[in-house]
Protein backbone atom coordinates (compact mmCIF):
# COMPACT_ATOMS: atom_id res chain seq x y z
CA UNK A 1 0.00 0.00 0.00
CA UNK A 2 2.67 2.43 1.07
CA UNK A 3 4.81 1.46 -1.89
CA UNK A 4 1.93 2.07 -4.22
CA UNK A 5 1.32 5.51 -2.80
CA UNK A 6 4.95 6.52 -3.06
CA UNK A 7 4.93 5.36 -6.64
CA UNK A 8 1.77 7.22 -7.49
CA UNK A 9 3.09 10.38 -5.90
CA UNK A 10 6.42 10.14 -7.68
CA UNK A 11 4.61 9.59 -10.96
CA UNK A 12 2.44 12.64 -10.44
CA UNK A 13 5.44 14.76 -9.55
CA UNK A 14 7.46 13.48 -12.49
CA UNK A 15 4.57 14.17 -14.84
CA UNK A 16 4.04 17.69 -13.60
CA UNK A 17 7.76 18.31 -14.01
CA UNK A 18 7.65 16.99 -17.53
CA UNK A 19 4.69 19.10 -18.57
CA UNK A 20 6.30 22.14 -17.04
CA UNK A 21 9.52 21.55 -18.96
CA UNK A 22 7.63 20.71 -22.11
CA UNK A 23 5.64 23.90 -22.22
CA UNK A 24 8.70 25.98 -21.48
CA UNK A 25 10.64 24.37 -24.32
CA UNK A 26 7.77 24.87 -26.70
CA UNK A 27 7.65 28.56 -25.94
CA UNK A 28 11.33 29.14 -26.47
CA UNK A 29 11.33 27.07 -29.64
CA UNK A 30 8.40 29.08 -30.90
CA UNK A 31 10.22 32.36 -30.65
CA UNK A 32 13.23 30.82 -32.32
CA UNK A 33 11.39 29.61 -35.38
CA UNK A 34 9.42 32.83 -35.61
CA UNK A 35 12.66 34.73 -35.74
CA UNK A 36 14.56 32.55 -38.19
CA UNK A 37 11.95 30.90 -40.35
CA UNK A 38 10.98 32.91 -43.38
CA UNK A 39 8.56 30.34 -44.82
CA UNK A 40 4.88 30.82 -44.20
CA UNK A 41 4.12 28.89 -41.02
CA UNK A 42 1.30 26.41 -41.00
CA UNK A 43 -1.27 26.59 -38.30
CA UNK A 44 -4.45 24.79 -37.38
CA UNK A 45 -5.15 21.25 -36.35
CA UNK A 46 -4.73 17.87 -37.96
CA UNK A 47 -7.12 15.34 -36.50
CA UNK A 48 -6.71 11.65 -37.14
CA UNK A 49 -8.97 8.88 -35.95
CA UNK A 50 -8.87 5.12 -36.26
CA UNK A 51 -6.70 2.02 -36.01
CA UNK A 52 -5.09 1.32 -32.66
CA UNK A 53 -2.44 -0.76 -34.40
CA UNK A 54 -1.17 2.34 -36.15
CA UNK A 55 -0.66 4.13 -32.85
CA UNK A 56 3.12 3.92 -32.88
CA UNK A 57 3.54 4.88 -36.52
CA UNK A 58 1.03 7.72 -36.50
CA UNK A 59 2.17 9.14 -33.18
CA UNK A 60 5.80 9.25 -34.22
CA UNK A 61 4.82 10.88 -37.51
CA UNK A 62 2.63 13.35 -35.64
CA UNK A 63 5.37 14.21 -33.18
CA UNK A 64 7.98 14.91 -35.82
CA UNK A 65 5.44 16.82 -37.88
CA UNK A 66 4.59 19.01 -34.90
CA UNK A 67 8.28 19.52 -34.21
CA UNK A 68 8.63 20.99 -37.67
CA UNK A 69 5.41 23.00 -37.57
CA UNK A 70 5.12 24.53 -34.15
CA UNK A 71 1.68 26.04 -34.67
CA UNK A 72 0.00 22.86 -35.82
CA UNK A 73 -1.81 20.75 -33.30
CA UNK A 74 -1.87 17.07 -34.17
CA UNK A 75 -4.44 14.79 -32.58
CA UNK A 76 -4.90 11.05 -32.77
CA UNK A 77 -7.96 9.27 -31.51
CA UNK A 78 -7.38 5.52 -31.16
CA UNK A 79 -10.81 4.06 -31.86
CA UNK A 80 -10.19 1.20 -34.28
CA UNK A 81 -10.13 0.97 -38.07
CA UNK A 82 -13.89 0.73 -38.48
CA UNK A 83 -14.61 3.79 -36.35
CA UNK A 84 -11.86 5.74 -38.09
CA UNK A 85 -13.31 5.05 -41.52
CA UNK A 86 -16.75 6.03 -40.25
CA UNK A 87 -15.37 9.20 -38.69
CA UNK A 88 -13.74 10.41 -41.89
CA UNK A 89 -16.82 9.64 -43.98
CA UNK A 90 -18.90 11.70 -41.55
CA UNK A 91 -16.34 14.50 -41.59
CA UNK A 92 -15.51 14.17 -37.90
CA UNK A 93 -11.78 14.03 -38.57
CA UNK A 94 -9.33 15.08 -41.26
CA UNK A 95 -7.70 11.76 -41.92
CA UNK A 96 -9.03 8.31 -41.06
CA UNK A 97 -6.62 5.53 -40.13
CA UNK A 98 -7.22 1.97 -41.13
CA UNK A 99 -5.00 -1.07 -40.69
CA UNK A 100 -6.81 -2.94 -43.45
CA UNK A 101 -7.49 -2.10 -47.08
CA UNK A 102 -10.82 -0.41 -47.72
CA UNK A 103 -13.69 -2.65 -48.76
CA UNK A 104 -15.30 -2.13 -52.16
CA UNK A 105 -18.46 -0.60 -50.73
CA UNK A 106 -16.39 1.81 -48.67
CA UNK A 107 -14.54 2.88 -51.81
CA UNK A 108 -17.86 3.20 -53.62
CA UNK A 109 -19.09 5.58 -50.94
CA UNK A 110 -16.36 8.03 -51.95
CA UNK A 111 -13.49 7.17 -49.64
CA UNK A 112 -9.94 7.12 -50.94
CA UNK A 113 -7.19 4.94 -49.50
CA UNK A 114 -3.53 5.85 -49.49
CA UNK A 115 -1.16 3.24 -48.14
CA UNK A 116 1.34 4.98 -45.88
CA UNK A 117 3.14 1.92 -44.53
CA UNK A 118 3.15 -1.85 -44.50
CA UNK A 119 3.12 -3.84 -41.32
CA UNK A 120 5.13 -7.02 -41.79
CA UNK A 121 4.92 -9.58 -39.01
CA UNK A 122 7.69 -12.15 -38.71
CA UNK A 123 6.93 -15.66 -37.48
CA UNK A 124 9.80 -16.63 -35.22
CA UNK A 125 11.02 -19.93 -33.78
CA UNK A 126 14.02 -21.02 -31.77
CA UNK A 127 17.24 -21.31 -33.83
CA UNK A 128 17.48 -24.99 -32.77
CA UNK A 129 14.16 -25.75 -34.43
CA UNK A 130 14.67 -27.69 -37.70
CA UNK A 131 11.47 -26.28 -39.19
CA UNK A 132 12.22 -23.25 -41.33
CA UNK A 133 9.19 -22.88 -43.57
CA UNK A 134 5.44 -22.95 -42.96
CA UNK A 135 2.59 -21.74 -45.10
CA UNK A 136 -0.01 -19.40 -43.74
CA UNK A 137 -2.73 -22.06 -43.39
CA UNK A 138 -0.41 -24.23 -41.33
CA UNK A 139 0.45 -21.26 -39.13
CA UNK A 140 -3.25 -20.66 -38.58
CA UNK A 141 -3.79 -24.33 -37.75
CA UNK A 142 -0.90 -24.27 -35.28
CA UNK A 143 -2.24 -21.18 -33.52
CA UNK A 144 -5.81 -22.46 -33.30
CA UNK A 145 -4.58 -25.69 -31.76
CA UNK A 146 -5.37 -27.97 -34.71
CA UNK A 147 -1.72 -28.92 -35.03
CA UNK A 148 -0.05 -29.30 -31.65
CA UNK A 149 3.16 -31.19 -32.38
CA UNK A 150 6.17 -30.06 -34.36
CA UNK A 151 6.52 -33.51 -35.95
CA UNK A 152 3.32 -32.87 -37.94
CA UNK A 153 5.06 -30.04 -39.76
CA UNK A 154 8.42 -31.76 -40.22
CA UNK A 155 10.06 -30.94 -36.90
CA UNK A 156 10.98 -32.82 -33.73
CA UNK A 157 8.47 -34.80 -31.72
CA UNK A 158 7.64 -32.01 -29.29
CA UNK A 159 4.60 -30.04 -28.28
CA UNK A 160 4.34 -26.63 -29.95
CA UNK A 161 4.41 -23.79 -27.45
CA UNK A 162 2.37 -20.85 -28.71
CA UNK A 163 3.67 -17.46 -27.71
CA UNK A 164 1.53 -14.41 -28.42
CA UNK A 165 0.85 -10.86 -27.36
CA UNK A 166 -1.72 -9.48 -24.94
CA UNK A 167 -5.25 -8.62 -25.99
CA UNK A 168 -5.33 -5.17 -27.53
CA UNK A 169 -1.81 -5.34 -28.94
CA UNK A 170 -1.56 -4.13 -32.52
CA UNK A 171 0.78 -6.95 -33.49
CA UNK A 172 -1.65 -9.53 -32.13
CA UNK A 173 -4.53 -7.87 -33.91
CA UNK A 174 -2.52 -7.82 -37.13
CA UNK A 175 -1.38 -11.42 -36.85
CA UNK A 176 -4.83 -12.73 -36.00
CA UNK A 177 -6.56 -10.81 -38.76
CA UNK A 178 -4.02 -11.85 -41.41
CA UNK A 179 -4.14 -15.52 -40.43
CA UNK A 180 -7.88 -15.31 -39.82
CA UNK A 181 -7.56 -16.71 -36.31
CA UNK A 182 -9.30 -13.92 -34.42
CA UNK A 183 -10.35 -15.00 -30.91
CA UNK A 184 -9.35 -18.58 -31.72
CA UNK A 185 -5.70 -18.66 -30.72
CA UNK A 186 -4.77 -21.06 -27.95
CA UNK A 187 -1.90 -19.09 -26.46
CA UNK A 188 0.35 -20.72 -23.92
CA UNK A 189 1.86 -17.35 -23.05
CA UNK A 190 0.55 -13.86 -23.64
CA UNK A 191 3.44 -11.47 -23.25
CA UNK A 192 3.28 -7.71 -23.11
CA UNK A 193 6.17 -6.70 -25.30
CA UNK A 194 7.94 -7.68 -28.48
CA UNK A 195 11.15 -8.08 -26.53
CA UNK A 196 9.54 -10.59 -24.17
CA UNK A 197 8.27 -12.63 -27.12
CA UNK A 198 11.71 -12.74 -28.74
CA UNK A 199 13.33 -13.57 -25.41
CA UNK A 200 10.93 -16.39 -24.62
CA UNK A 201 11.19 -17.91 -28.08
CA UNK A 202 14.97 -17.76 -27.91
CA UNK A 203 14.85 -19.67 -24.61
CA UNK A 204 12.44 -22.43 -25.57
CA UNK A 205 13.32 -24.79 -28.44
CA UNK A 206 9.66 -25.65 -29.02
CA UNK A 207 8.21 -22.17 -29.02
CA UNK A 208 6.75 -20.21 -31.91
CA UNK A 209 5.91 -16.54 -31.74
CA UNK A 210 5.27 -13.48 -33.83
CA UNK A 211 6.82 -10.04 -33.73
CA UNK A 212 7.25 -6.93 -35.79
CA UNK A 213 9.69 -7.49 -38.60
CA UNK A 214 11.99 -4.75 -37.36
CA UNK A 215 12.40 -6.41 -33.96
CA UNK A 216 13.73 -9.76 -35.16
CA UNK A 217 17.39 -10.24 -34.36
CA UNK A 218 19.98 -12.98 -34.17
CA UNK A 219 18.56 -14.80 -31.16
CA UNK A 220 15.57 -16.22 -33.01
CA UNK A 221 14.92 -17.65 -36.45
CA UNK A 222 12.34 -16.00 -38.68
CA UNK A 223 10.43 -18.59 -40.69
CA UNK A 224 9.91 -18.25 -44.39
CA UNK A 225 6.20 -18.22 -45.10
CA UNK A 226 5.26 -20.21 -48.20
CA UNK A 227 8.94 -20.11 -49.18
CA UNK A 228 9.24 -16.34 -48.96
CA UNK A 229 11.68 -14.80 -46.54
CA UNK A 230 10.47 -11.93 -44.36
CA UNK A 231 12.42 -8.88 -45.39
CA UNK A 232 11.57 -5.28 -46.08
CA UNK A 233 11.76 -5.96 -49.81
CA UNK A 234 9.38 -8.94 -49.78
CA UNK A 235 6.93 -7.04 -47.61
CA UNK A 236 7.05 -4.12 -50.02
CA UNK A 237 6.48 -6.19 -53.17
CA UNK A 238 3.73 -8.15 -51.45
CA UNK A 239 5.26 -11.62 -51.80
CA UNK A 240 5.59 -12.01 -48.02
CA UNK A 241 1.98 -12.55 -47.02
CA UNK A 242 1.98 -11.99 -43.26
CA UNK A 243 1.51 -8.28 -43.70
CA UNK A 244 -1.22 -5.70 -43.86
CA UNK A 245 -1.40 -2.13 -45.07
CA UNK A 246 -1.59 0.95 -42.87
CA UNK A 247 -3.97 3.18 -44.75
CA UNK A 248 -4.71 6.90 -44.62
CA UNK A 249 -8.37 7.33 -45.50
CA UNK A 250 -9.64 10.55 -47.02
CA UNK A 251 -12.89 11.55 -48.61
CA UNK A 252 -13.05 12.16 -52.32
CA UNK A 253 -14.00 15.73 -53.23
CA UNK A 254 -13.35 17.08 -49.74
CA UNK A 255 -10.31 19.31 -49.72
CA UNK A 256 -8.01 18.81 -46.76
CA UNK A 257 -7.10 21.84 -44.68
CA UNK A 258 -3.58 23.15 -45.48
CA UNK A 259 -2.25 21.68 -42.26
CA UNK A 260 -3.85 18.30 -42.87
CA UNK A 261 -2.62 18.27 -46.47
CA UNK A 262 0.88 19.09 -45.29
CA UNK A 263 0.77 16.20 -42.83
CA UNK A 264 -0.60 13.88 -45.50
CA UNK A 265 2.25 14.78 -47.85
CA UNK A 266 4.76 14.53 -45.05
CA UNK A 267 3.61 11.03 -44.08
CA UNK A 268 4.18 9.87 -47.66
CA UNK A 269 7.49 11.66 -48.10
CA UNK A 270 10.92 10.06 -48.08
CA UNK A 271 11.71 11.93 -44.84
CA UNK A 272 9.00 10.01 -43.04
CA UNK A 273 10.31 6.61 -44.13
CA UNK A 274 12.94 6.40 -41.42
CA UNK A 275 10.41 7.43 -38.78
CA UNK A 276 8.00 4.76 -39.99
CA UNK A 277 10.80 2.21 -39.92
CA UNK A 278 11.71 3.22 -36.37
CA UNK A 279 8.09 2.65 -35.39
CA UNK A 280 8.32 -0.93 -36.62
CA UNK A 281 6.68 -0.77 -40.05
CA UNK A 282 7.88 -0.59 -43.65
CA UNK A 283 7.29 2.70 -45.41
CA UNK A 284 5.24 2.33 -48.57
CA UNK A 285 7.20 4.91 -50.52
CA UNK B 1 2.46 30.99 17.98
CA UNK B 2 5.49 29.20 16.53
CA UNK B 3 4.27 25.95 18.09
CA UNK B 4 0.90 26.37 16.45
CA UNK B 5 2.43 26.99 13.03
CA UNK B 6 4.62 23.90 13.27
CA UNK B 7 1.64 21.86 14.39
CA UNK B 8 -0.29 23.16 11.45
CA UNK B 9 2.47 22.21 9.01
CA UNK B 10 2.74 18.72 10.44
CA UNK B 11 -1.01 18.27 10.26
CA UNK B 12 -0.96 19.37 6.63
CA UNK B 13 1.82 16.92 5.80
CA UNK B 14 -0.07 14.16 7.55
CA UNK B 15 -3.19 15.00 5.59
CA UNK B 16 -1.32 14.50 2.30
CA UNK B 17 -1.13 10.77 2.99
CA UNK B 18 -4.75 10.58 4.06
CA UNK B 19 -5.73 12.63 1.04
CA UNK B 20 -3.91 10.25 -1.31
CA UNK B 21 -5.57 7.21 0.19
CA UNK B 22 -8.97 8.86 -0.07
CA UNK B 23 -8.31 10.02 -3.61
CA UNK B 24 -7.26 6.55 -4.77
CA UNK B 25 -10.18 4.88 -3.00
CA UNK B 26 -12.77 7.24 -4.41
CA UNK B 27 -11.26 7.14 -7.87
CA UNK B 28 -11.13 3.34 -7.90
CA UNK B 29 -14.71 3.05 -6.76
CA UNK B 30 -15.99 5.61 -9.26
CA UNK B 31 -14.13 4.09 -12.18
CA UNK B 32 -14.59 0.48 -11.09
CA UNK B 33 -18.35 0.45 -10.56
CA UNK B 34 -19.64 1.22 -14.12
CA UNK B 35 -18.21 -1.92 -15.72
CA UNK B 36 -19.52 -4.10 -12.90
CA UNK B 37 -22.95 -2.58 -13.44
CA UNK B 38 -22.79 -3.28 -17.18
CA UNK B 39 -21.40 -6.78 -16.87
CA UNK B 40 -23.24 -7.70 -13.69
CA UNK B 41 -21.52 -8.49 -10.40
CA UNK B 42 -22.13 -12.25 -10.50
CA UNK B 43 -21.03 -12.84 -14.13
CA UNK B 44 -18.03 -10.59 -13.49
CA UNK B 45 -16.86 -12.39 -10.36
CA UNK B 46 -17.80 -15.94 -11.33
CA UNK B 47 -17.32 -15.91 -15.11
CA UNK B 48 -14.66 -18.37 -16.15
CA UNK B 49 -13.77 -16.80 -19.50
CA UNK B 50 -11.90 -13.57 -20.08
CA UNK B 51 -11.64 -12.48 -23.69
CA UNK B 52 -11.83 -8.73 -23.63
CA UNK B 53 -11.14 -7.98 -27.28
CA UNK B 54 -13.09 -10.70 -29.07
CA UNK B 55 -16.16 -9.96 -31.15
CA UNK B 56 -18.37 -10.92 -28.22
CA UNK B 57 -16.25 -9.90 -25.28
CA UNK B 58 -16.44 -11.93 -22.10
CA UNK B 59 -15.40 -10.44 -18.79
CA UNK B 60 -15.15 -13.19 -16.20
CA UNK B 61 -12.43 -12.72 -13.63
CA UNK B 62 -12.80 -15.93 -11.62
CA UNK B 63 -9.59 -17.32 -13.20
CA UNK B 64 -7.68 -14.24 -12.01
CA UNK B 65 -9.14 -14.35 -8.50
CA UNK B 66 -8.36 -18.06 -8.10
CA UNK B 67 -4.88 -17.62 -9.54
CA UNK B 68 -4.14 -14.80 -7.12
CA UNK B 69 -5.46 -16.85 -4.20
CA UNK B 70 -3.61 -20.05 -5.21
CA UNK B 71 -0.43 -18.18 -6.05
CA UNK B 72 -0.42 -16.35 -2.73
CA UNK B 73 -1.28 -19.50 -0.80
CA UNK B 74 1.52 -21.38 -2.56
CA UNK B 75 4.00 -18.64 -1.81
CA UNK B 76 2.96 -18.71 1.86
CA UNK B 77 3.26 -22.50 2.05
CA UNK B 78 6.78 -22.35 0.63
CA UNK B 79 7.92 -19.07 2.13
CA UNK B 80 6.59 -19.15 5.70
CA UNK B 81 8.44 -22.24 6.95
CA UNK B 82 11.72 -20.99 5.49
CA UNK B 83 11.20 -17.44 6.72
CA UNK B 84 9.95 -18.46 10.14
CA UNK B 85 12.77 -20.89 10.85
CA UNK B 86 15.31 -18.38 9.58
CA UNK B 87 13.85 -15.85 12.00
CA UNK B 88 14.11 -18.28 14.93
CA UNK B 89 17.71 -19.04 13.98
CA UNK B 90 18.60 -15.38 13.57
CA UNK B 91 17.05 -14.17 16.78
CA UNK B 92 17.97 -17.05 19.09
CA UNK B 93 20.72 -19.30 17.78
CA UNK B 94 22.94 -17.53 15.28
CA UNK B 95 26.41 -16.36 16.36
CA UNK B 96 26.83 -12.63 16.04
CA UNK B 97 28.97 -12.71 12.89
CA UNK B 98 26.67 -15.08 11.02
CA UNK B 99 23.75 -12.97 12.07
CA UNK B 100 25.29 -9.77 10.68
CA UNK B 101 25.93 -11.38 7.33
CA UNK B 102 22.49 -13.00 7.16
CA UNK B 103 20.67 -9.83 8.12
CA UNK B 104 22.53 -7.86 5.50
CA UNK B 105 21.54 -10.48 2.92
CA UNK B 106 17.90 -10.32 3.97
CA UNK B 107 17.89 -6.53 3.74
CA UNK B 108 19.44 -6.73 0.30
CA UNK B 109 16.81 -9.25 -0.79
CA UNK B 110 14.11 -6.81 0.32
CA UNK B 111 15.67 -4.06 -1.74
CA UNK B 112 15.89 -5.92 -5.05
CA UNK B 113 13.38 -4.39 -7.51
CA UNK B 114 10.61 -6.73 -8.54
CA UNK B 115 11.48 -6.43 -12.21
CA UNK B 116 14.84 -7.99 -11.40
CA UNK B 117 13.11 -10.94 -9.75
CA UNK B 118 11.00 -11.22 -12.87
CA UNK B 119 13.98 -11.07 -15.19
CA UNK B 120 15.95 -13.70 -13.29
CA UNK B 121 12.79 -15.81 -13.09
CA UNK B 122 12.23 -15.49 -16.82
CA UNK B 123 15.79 -16.27 -17.86
CA UNK B 124 16.78 -18.85 -15.22
CA UNK B 125 13.78 -20.25 -13.40
CA UNK B 126 11.37 -20.73 -16.31
CA UNK B 127 13.82 -22.67 -18.51
CA UNK B 128 14.91 -24.68 -15.45
CA UNK B 129 11.32 -25.68 -14.67
CA UNK B 130 10.79 -26.64 -18.29
CA UNK B 131 13.83 -28.94 -18.27
CA UNK B 132 13.34 -30.37 -14.78
CA UNK B 133 9.73 -31.37 -15.22
CA UNK B 134 9.96 -32.11 -18.97
CA UNK B 135 7.26 -29.59 -19.80
CA UNK B 136 6.71 -27.92 -23.14
CA UNK B 137 7.00 -24.57 -21.38
CA UNK B 138 8.09 -23.48 -17.93
CA UNK B 139 6.11 -20.27 -17.53
CA UNK B 140 3.47 -21.32 -15.05
CA UNK B 141 1.76 -20.85 -11.71
CA UNK B 142 4.59 -22.88 -10.16
CA UNK B 143 7.23 -20.44 -11.41
CA UNK B 144 5.20 -17.54 -10.03
CA UNK B 145 4.83 -19.25 -6.65
CA UNK B 146 8.58 -19.74 -6.34
CA UNK B 147 9.33 -16.13 -7.27
CA UNK B 148 6.68 -14.86 -4.85
CA UNK B 149 7.95 -17.13 -2.05
CA UNK B 150 11.42 -15.61 -2.38
CA UNK B 151 9.98 -12.11 -2.55
CA UNK B 152 8.01 -12.42 0.68
CA UNK B 153 10.92 -13.91 2.66
CA UNK B 154 12.38 -10.55 3.80
CA UNK B 155 9.13 -9.22 5.25
CA UNK B 156 8.40 -12.49 7.03
CA UNK B 157 11.92 -12.78 8.45
CA UNK B 158 12.22 -9.17 9.58
CA UNK B 159 8.85 -8.93 11.30
CA UNK B 160 9.25 -12.36 12.91
CA UNK B 161 12.71 -11.50 14.22
CA UNK B 162 11.36 -8.33 15.80
CA UNK B 163 8.52 -10.27 17.40
CA UNK B 164 10.81 -13.01 18.74
CA UNK B 165 13.25 -10.50 20.17
CA UNK B 166 10.46 -8.74 22.02
CA UNK B 167 9.84 -11.90 24.07
CA UNK B 168 11.12 -11.12 27.62
CA UNK B 169 14.33 -12.97 28.53
CA UNK B 170 12.83 -14.02 31.85
CA UNK B 171 10.45 -16.40 30.05
CA UNK B 172 13.32 -18.18 28.36
CA UNK B 173 15.52 -18.17 31.44
CA UNK B 174 12.70 -19.66 33.48
CA UNK B 175 12.13 -22.37 30.91
CA UNK B 176 15.83 -23.22 30.78
CA UNK B 177 16.05 -23.22 34.58
CA UNK B 178 13.21 -25.74 34.68
CA UNK B 179 15.35 -28.10 32.62
CA UNK B 180 13.97 -27.59 29.13
CA UNK B 181 16.52 -27.80 26.33
CA UNK B 182 17.24 -24.76 24.21
CA UNK B 183 15.24 -26.03 21.24
CA UNK B 184 12.30 -26.84 23.50
CA UNK B 185 12.51 -23.36 24.94
CA UNK B 186 12.50 -21.68 21.52
CA UNK B 187 9.54 -23.58 20.18
CA UNK B 188 7.47 -24.03 23.34
CA UNK B 189 8.11 -20.67 25.00
CA UNK B 190 9.52 -18.01 22.67
CA UNK B 191 7.45 -18.79 19.60
CA UNK B 192 4.09 -19.01 21.39
CA UNK B 193 4.85 -15.74 23.15
CA UNK B 194 5.54 -14.10 19.81
CA UNK B 195 2.74 -15.72 17.89
CA UNK B 196 0.77 -12.53 17.15
CA UNK B 197 3.84 -10.88 15.70
CA UNK B 198 4.58 -13.93 13.59
CA UNK B 199 0.98 -13.98 12.37
CA UNK B 200 1.38 -10.33 11.41
CA UNK B 201 4.50 -11.30 9.47
CA UNK B 202 2.55 -13.91 7.53
CA UNK B 203 -0.24 -11.43 6.73
CA UNK B 204 2.35 -8.92 5.56
CA UNK B 205 3.74 -11.61 3.28
CA UNK B 206 0.27 -12.30 1.91
CA UNK B 207 -0.14 -8.61 1.18
CA UNK B 208 3.15 -8.42 -0.64
CA UNK B 209 2.43 -11.56 -2.66
CA UNK B 210 -1.07 -10.66 -3.75
CA UNK B 211 -0.07 -7.16 -4.81
CA UNK B 212 2.99 -8.11 -6.85
CA UNK B 213 2.57 -7.54 -10.59
CA UNK B 214 5.81 -7.11 -12.47
CA UNK B 215 7.67 -10.21 -11.39
CA UNK B 216 4.74 -12.59 -11.80
CA UNK B 217 3.84 -11.11 -15.16
CA UNK B 218 7.22 -12.16 -16.47
CA UNK B 219 7.12 -15.76 -15.26
CA UNK B 220 3.47 -16.84 -15.18
CA UNK B 221 2.78 -17.00 -18.92
CA UNK B 222 -0.13 -14.63 -18.59
CA UNK B 223 -2.75 -16.64 -20.48
CA UNK B 224 -6.19 -16.20 -18.85
CA UNK B 225 -6.69 -19.90 -18.05
CA UNK B 226 -8.58 -21.28 -15.09
CA UNK B 227 -5.79 -22.50 -12.80
CA UNK B 228 -5.94 -26.28 -13.12
CA UNK B 229 -2.47 -27.70 -12.74
CA UNK B 230 0.35 -25.69 -11.19
CA UNK B 231 2.30 -26.13 -14.43
CA UNK B 232 -0.20 -24.22 -16.48
CA UNK B 233 0.09 -20.68 -17.72
CA UNK B 234 -2.06 -18.34 -15.62
CA UNK B 235 -2.88 -14.68 -15.11
CA UNK B 236 -3.07 -12.92 -11.73
CA UNK B 237 -5.42 -10.05 -10.78
CA UNK B 238 -2.51 -7.63 -10.83
CA UNK B 239 -1.16 -8.77 -14.18
CA UNK B 240 -4.63 -8.75 -15.72
CA UNK B 241 -4.73 -5.01 -15.09
CA UNK B 242 -1.12 -4.33 -16.01
CA UNK B 243 -0.94 -6.35 -19.21
CA UNK B 244 -3.99 -4.93 -20.98
CA UNK B 245 -4.09 -1.39 -19.66
CA UNK B 246 -1.83 0.20 -22.26
CA UNK B 247 -4.03 -0.49 -25.28
CA UNK B 248 -7.43 -0.86 -23.68
CA UNK B 249 -10.48 1.18 -24.50
CA UNK B 250 -14.19 1.38 -23.66
CA UNK B 251 -15.73 -1.35 -21.54
CA UNK B 252 -12.45 -3.30 -21.54
CA UNK B 253 -10.73 -0.38 -19.81
CA UNK B 254 -13.56 0.04 -17.34
CA UNK B 255 -13.43 -3.68 -16.58
CA UNK B 256 -9.72 -3.36 -15.83
CA UNK B 257 -10.56 -0.71 -13.24
CA UNK B 258 -13.12 -3.09 -11.78
CA UNK B 259 -10.40 -5.74 -11.46
CA UNK B 260 -8.26 -3.16 -9.69
CA UNK B 261 -11.18 -2.47 -7.36
CA UNK B 262 -11.50 -6.18 -6.53
CA UNK B 263 -7.77 -6.32 -5.86
CA UNK B 264 -8.07 -3.24 -3.67
CA UNK B 265 -10.79 -4.91 -1.62
CA UNK B 266 -8.50 -7.91 -1.13
CA UNK B 267 -5.74 -5.60 0.10
CA UNK B 268 -8.16 -3.83 2.47
CA UNK B 269 -9.13 -7.20 3.95
CA UNK B 270 -5.49 -8.13 4.41
CA UNK B 271 -4.73 -4.79 6.05
CA UNK B 272 -7.68 -5.25 8.39
CA UNK B 273 -6.32 -8.69 9.33
CA UNK B 274 -2.88 -7.18 9.90
CA UNK B 275 -4.31 -4.49 12.18
CA UNK B 276 -6.19 -7.13 14.10
CA UNK B 277 -3.04 -9.16 14.77
CA UNK B 278 -0.94 -6.13 15.65
CA UNK B 279 -3.57 -4.85 18.05
CA UNK B 280 -3.85 -8.22 19.73
CA UNK B 281 -0.07 -8.26 19.99
CA UNK B 282 -0.06 -4.96 21.86
CA UNK B 283 -2.84 -5.99 24.20
CA UNK B 284 -1.13 -9.34 24.81
CA UNK B 285 2.01 -7.66 26.10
Amino acid sequence: MKKFLTLALTAVMALSLLTACGSKNDNSADTNTDGSNTETTLSGTVSTDGSTSMEKVINSLGESFMAMNKDVKFTYNPTGSGSGIQAVSEGRCDIGLSSRALKDDEKASGLVETVVALDGIAIVVNPENPVSDLDIDTIAKIYTGEITNWKDVGGNDAEIVLIGREAGSGTRDGFESITDTKDACQYRQELTSTGDVINTVSQNPDAIGYASLSAVGESVKALTVGGVEATEATVKDGSYVVQRPFVLVTKEGTKLSPAAQAFFDYALSADAASIIAAAGAVAAN
Amino acid sequence: MFEAVVHGIFLLLGLITVGCVLLITVYLIISGIPAIQKIGLVPFLTGKVWSSTSAEPKYGILPFILTSVYGTAGAIVLGVPIGFLTAVYLSKVAPKKVRTVLEAAVSLLAGIPSVVYGLVGMLVLVPAIRKTFHLPDGASLFAAIIVLAVMILPSIIKVSVTALEAVPHEYEDASLALGATEVETYFRVSVPAAKSGIAAAVVLGVGRAIGEAMAVMMVSGNAPNMPGSIFESVRFLTTAVASEMSYSSGLQRQALFSIALVLYLFILLINAALNFFLKRDKEGN
